[in-house]
């Protein structure tokens, strides 16, 4: 059966960095453009997630592969993690597929064999006034595979080339990455890239293409193999890693009309190249990359470092929150990992966790999960709390009441102090809150919503 | 059934309290030893008379060894309880209830807390182990009282300026009755600029909103209402005790709207009733009440009846609830004067009760009061336990 792209999404972090800081920061280095920036509280598996709620739409999945060069933890699958927040239950496949920006190519290509959920998140990291800290950027994108019937856009031809050279890499352990000479890697591509591009072309019977995206963490080849097509299209986004790929390709669908052709090229340690053809579907859904692009706030650079641990900072003189415990952790999954609360079936009154003894009717055991995750709400008192352990502190708390019942006490997200009030709309996103005798404590938080689209 | 209480049927004949503050030169145990010690000399008692323990303490130590190895108490029982910050209340209340049984002639109730040895701002919980998801892992206590600022401003449409008005004046008039006290951890007045210009901690609450962190310890003994003149001839009645956990449904339950702490109404209707009390804001001499922040103290004159819903801030604003206003509160300097000893509070409480029923009570005598007003909140809003006791000069006209 072949299979298309049934559904997909896009996510990049709202926070900036101006080059214009670090520059005037280091006494060194550009001063133009910003780069994407993940919060303190996110990572490669919580982009994913938002990504991936995307793709979704409320949709199961029977398999996820997770791609990224930045996963969460190692030995632990990180992929599990996400199915958890997907809200998709024990039963399915879900697997990582971490190290190189490759494997972002990888997903898309597993996922699109089998039928499945390709979610490619990535944090990037570089050391201080590097062109990888500059030249990097944040972000998710997922695709779900399903039926070519019900697809907006499906893969007509594949080809790959694969090469050993020494052009980037990084030991396990290692903050950043290193590379070779820059010519060096541009006349290695070339002919990967080339060659790769020819052969799909071919396969798919055609001599041009209506959209084209090329990526790569090498700048150069990346470019020079750009230059090649009159329709490449640049994303003026910087290399998001194993999620590059992905994003580039959810702001082409975002963007295209039924029956274009699509050329993409992934150029890391050889060139993965697909040619894909919408469908008249495309456009019934949209991840509004570019939008996300254009949105945006600055931060900081010593905030950015101090997020990125590349700045120890003197924090509050309170002990640090314990590690989240394994078995209460597995006992609580669908709360904690996808928002799911009771209803009690007497009186209707949502609880947040779910609770056996109804608070409002007292009723006992007869409750209903529920989950609220897509649930908006109202934010009914808040605070901001100078006091509390945080990376970035202060945290904003906020009460906040769903729409249809439910009432919880949560941190808000990507918020300022002064954006806070009652009466604001939120809607709810997948966090890490803090990582504690290294485990990672994933829960969630509200994160407002726009004033125009909240009242 | 509601509590049908214990009404005159116990006294407190005896009490000791240490002065509260950064005691970097002495250990739990010295404060135990010091407070049990004043307690014993102030009614001629001896350990031998004390037939049982009651110890509050939240995070000093566990256990009745806490108590019994720094005393020396020769095999007696001895009884560790630990309710939030109702913590020393209710090791009293526990204290009463043995003696009002029958079960024991004289009891003592002693609460201790050793906050300055951790090193951390703030009340620290023990940990228990969890999924991670609850807010108050990471939410302060000022943070979660903070809270109400914002709910009660909107609540009741007051200007919050008027509010920022009213939170300073707690403070600045718990700060003016602690300088009269030497047991009192801070003992200066401070002037309102200062406090309302004050660092921000969490909302609109600086460093001034907040009781401070301080060690101390304090002790009652308690015997029967009969025997009480065998040992001083002006014992402490005690007319009601109510301590109320309530649901903790208010952070999940939208029907809470975060203007007052429906456990501190419960337990007050319920120690009133106990104490024969049916108007508290013309009956209740003096109040010493849970202000661990300034905001909590406002609310809680609602909750206690001494003002109307929406009326307290104007009430604290006129003076109400001063030294020399109609129902003086936190005459001792409340929390914001002494710290917050967890285990020590409630006691601490009690005792200026007794100093000012015995007319000791020297800078901040009060004219002839007859019924004290005790409260702790433990907790949070939404989610706490509450004490509150009724305590008399006088046994009731029967």
């Amino acid at each position: 059966m072949t299979l298309g792209i049934v559904g997909y999404g896009g996510y990049l972090p709202v926070h900036r960095l101006a080059m214009a800081d670090v520059a005037a920061t280091l006494g060194s280095g550009s001063a133009r453009g910003s780069r994407v920036v993940a919060s303190y509280d996110e990572d490669s598996t919580t982009m994913a997630v938002a990504a991936a709620r995307g793709a979704l739409a409320g949709r199961r999945t029977e398999a996820l592969w997770f791609a990224t060069t930045n996963p969460a933890y190692a030995e632990k699958t990180n992929a599990t993690a996400i199915h958890a927040a997907l809200g998709q239950g024990a039963l399915g496949f879900a697997v990582d597929m971490a190290g190189s920006p490759r494997s972002g190519a990888g997903a898309l290509r597993a996922a699109g064999a089998a039928g499945g959920l390709a979610v490619l998140g990535d944090v990037r990291v570089g050391l201080p006034g590097s062109a990888d800290e500059r030249d990097g950027a944040d972000g998710a994108a997922a695709f779900l595979f399903g039926p070519a019937a019900e697809a907006l856009a499906v893969p007509i031809a594949h080809s790959s080339t694969s090469g050993e050279f020494l052009d980037r890499w990084r030991a396990p352990g290692e903050p950043a990455a290193r590379s070779w000479e820059e010519r060096f890697a541009v006349e290695m591509y070339d002919p990967l890239i080339n060659e790769a591009v020819a052969a799909a072309l071919a396969e798919a019977g055609l001599s041009a293409v209506d959209h084209v995206v090329v990526s790569g963490p090498h700048t150069r080849a990346v470019s020079a193999a750009a230059a090649r097509h009159a329709a490449a299209e640049v994303l003026p986004l910087g290399h998001a890693g194993a999620a590059d790929l992905g994003l580039r390709l959810a702001d082409v669908l975002d963007r295209a009309t039924p029956g274009q052709t699509v050329l993409t090229v992934s150029a890391v340690d050889g060139a993965d190249v697909t040619v894909w053809r919408t469908t008249e579907r495309v456009g019934s859904t949209r991840a509004g990359v570019r939008a996300q692009l254009e949105a945006g706030r600055a931060i900081p650079y010593a905030t950015y470092l101090t997020w990125r641990g590349l700045l120890d900072r003197e924090g509050p003189r309170r002990p640090e929150p314990e590690r989240p415990a394994g078995p209460p952790a597995a006992r609580n999954t669908d709360w904690k990992f996808a928002f799911v609360g009771s209803r009690c079936d007497k009186c209707g009154f949502v609880h947040l966790p779910p609770a056996r003894v109804c608070a409002s009717c007292r009723t006992v055991g007869q409750m209903t999960a529920t989950s609220l995750a897509d649930a908006v709400g109202t934010v009914v008192t808040y605070t901001v709390d100078r006091l509390a352990f945080s990376p970035s502190p202060p945290t904003i708390n906020a009460v906040v009441d769903f729409d249809g019942g439910g009432r919880s006490l949560l941190e808000l997200a990507d918020a300022r102090p002064d954006e806070v009030a009652i009466g604001r709309r939120v809607r709810l996103t997948f966090r890490r809150m803090y990582t504690a005798g290294g485990v990672h404590n994933y829960f969630w938080k509200a994160r407002l919503m726009e004033v125009s689209d909240g009242q | 059934m509601a509590s049908k209480g214990i009404r005159d049927r116990v006294a407190v004949v005896a009490m000791g309290c240490t002065t509260f503050g950064e005691h970097w030169d002495r250990s739990t145990d010295d404060l135990l030893v010091d407070a049990v010690t004043e307690c014993l000399a102030g009614g001629a008692l001896t350990p031998d008379e004390i037939d049982a323990y009651w110890l509050g303490t939240m995070t000093s130590g566990m256990s009745g060894l806490t108590l019994s190895r720094p005393l020396a108490i020769d095999h007696k029982p001895v009884t560790r309880v630990e309710n939030f910050c109702a913590t020393g209340s209710e090791a009293f209340r526990n204290a009463c209830y043995a003696v009002a049984s029958g079960a024991y002639d004289m009891a003592m109730a002693v609460g201790v807390e050793k906050l300055k040895d951790t090193g951390y701002s703030g009340l620290v919980r023990p940990p228990v182990a969890s999924d991670g998801t609850s807010a108050d892992l990471t939410l302060t206590a000022p943070a979660a009282f903070s809270l109400l600022d914002p709910a009660y401003c909107a609540k009741y449409g007051v200007d919050p300026a008027a509010m920022r008005e009213a939170m300073t004046h707690v403070a600045w008039k718990n700060h003016v009755n602690g300088a009269r006290n030497p047991r009192a951890q801070f003992r200066k007045a401070v002037p309102k600029e200062k406090i309302a210009g004050s660092p921000l901690v969490a909302g609109r609450l600086g460093i001034f909103d907040c009781s401070g962190v301080s060690d101390g310890a304090a002790a009652a003994v308690i015997v029967r209402a009969e025997d009480a003149h065998r040992y001083t001839d002006r014992p402490m009645y005690v007319k009601g005790l109510s301590l109320i956990a309530g649901p903790g449904s208010g952070p999940i339950d939208p029907g809470y709207d975060y203007t007052t702490f429906p456990e501190v109404v419960a337990s007050a209707a319920d120690a009133y009733a106990q104490a024969g009390i049916t108007d508290p804001a013309t009956q209740i001499s003096l109040a010493e009440v849970h202000d661990c922040f300034t905001p909590t103290e406002i609310v809680l004159m609602e909750d206690l009846g001494f003002s109307p819903r929406g009326e307290a801030w104007k009430h604290v604003l006129d003076g109400a609830f001063d030294l020399d206003g109609r129902l003086p509160v936190n005459p001792d300097g409340g929390l914001k004067s002494f710290g917050h000893p967890v285990g020590a509070s409630g006691l601490r409480m009690l005792f200026e009760c007794w100093l000012q029923f015995r007319g000791e009570a020297g800078e901040r005598q009060l004219d002839n009061p007859t019924l004290g007003l005790t409260h702790n909140l433990g907790g949070r809003p939404g989610a706490c336990v509450s004490f509150v006791s009724v305590v008399g000069k006088e046994l009731s006209a029967a």
